[in-house]
């Protein structure tokens, strides 16, 4: 790796770190900025007994999992190559297919597939340490400003 | 039947323990800080506004995924309040702190689809759910969130959900 290259590695870090710091909710969720492509965002969240929906399985509430896909495809939608200012949801529709593991890490992977010139529109998984199968599948529109 | 004569405080406590006892065992509702009034049967839930809630800190505004979470948490605990509501009044369950069986199973959410229609300011939040559909094993829910005026909804969520079996 070039010194170029850490460089670039750094400040992508940085980056990151700066957008979930300066979103509080996703900050105090613990959630982390993995990669951030061209309308591509991968953000993840450790287990934690504070977030639990049912006390007798140790499962991870869906209002968590609601938050993580949202933050997710929002950051999806800033870093579209056409550069949009700021964005919010408009509607997003979460399918919860299994439940995540007790103790496990959950990822999502939101991907901003097309925008017009208001509107974006981006679909995303969720999935624990089993990455065959996902947790939870979400499809959103956002809006875009310019 | 529900016994006309029971003492109106016993009747009170009773439904007050079990809606506590329902809300008070997830720990994700008490992390949101998330809490519920109830008239009669009718249940409200109340976001009090919290730093932690907040998704842009410019305009201020709530994080989509708080909204959502609201939502989702207020359309669950109407479900399983309104499915345990018969059994509750006529004595067939009885829930205890102690023995954490004693409270019905939850229901598990299928799909959930929200609706943003405000930003929603840093503010306590409000919301409603109904009960459209609830069959045997499904059950269909819509909710609605709201904050300074009730006629001006925040967001609003139609959630499926599977109910408990056995």
């Amino acid at each position: 790796m070039t010194s170029e290259d850490q460089i670039s590695t750094e400040t992508r870090d940085r980056i990151a770190r700066q957008f979930i710091e300066a979103i509080p909710h996703a900050s105090a969720l613990g959630m982390s900025l993995d990669r951030l492509g061209t309308g591509e965002a991968e953000i993840s969240m450790a287990w934690n007994a504070d977030f639990v929906g049912d006390p007798r399985s140790g499962i991870i509430h869906g209002g968590v999992i609601s938050a993580l896909m949202d933050t997710c495809c929002g950051a999806a939608v800033l870093s579209h190559p056409t550069g949009p200012r700021s964005t919010a949801t408009i509607d997003l529709r979460i399918d919860y297919m299994r439940a995540a593991a007790p103790g496990q890490r959950i990822t999502a992977r939101a991907t901003c597939y097309h925008v017009t010139r208001s509107v974006a529109f981006v679909r995303a998984q969720a999935m624990d340490e089993d990455s065959e199968n996902p947790v939870a599948t979400a499809t959103g529109a956002f809006t875009l400003e310019r | 039947m529900a016994d006309r004569n029971e003492p109106l405080p016993q009747i009170k406590l009773r439904r007050d323990n079990a809606l506590r006892l329902l809300v008070e065992g997830v720990p994700y509702i008490r992390w949101m800080g998330i809490r519920f009034d109830r008239r009669g049967d009718e249940l409200t839930a109340i976001m009090p506004f919290d730093q932690k809630l907040i998704g842009n800190p410019f305009l201020p505004a709530i994080h989509g995924g708080a909204t959502a979470a609201f939502l989702e948490i207020a359309a669950l605990v109407e479900l399983s309040w309104s499915a345990m509501w018969e059994d509750l009044e006529s004595g067939r369950i009885a829930p205890d702190a102690a023995m954490p069986d004693s409270l019905p199973r939850l229901p598990k959410t299928i799909d959930f689809t929200v609706d943003y229609l405000r930003s929603g300011l840093p503010r306590d939040a409000y919301a409603r759910a109904r009960v459209v559909r609830s069959g045997r094993r499904y059950a269909s829910v819509h909710v609605e969130a709201w904050q300074d005026n009730r006629a001006k909804l925040i967001a609003q969520a139609t959630a499926h959900f599977l109910m408990p079996q056995g």
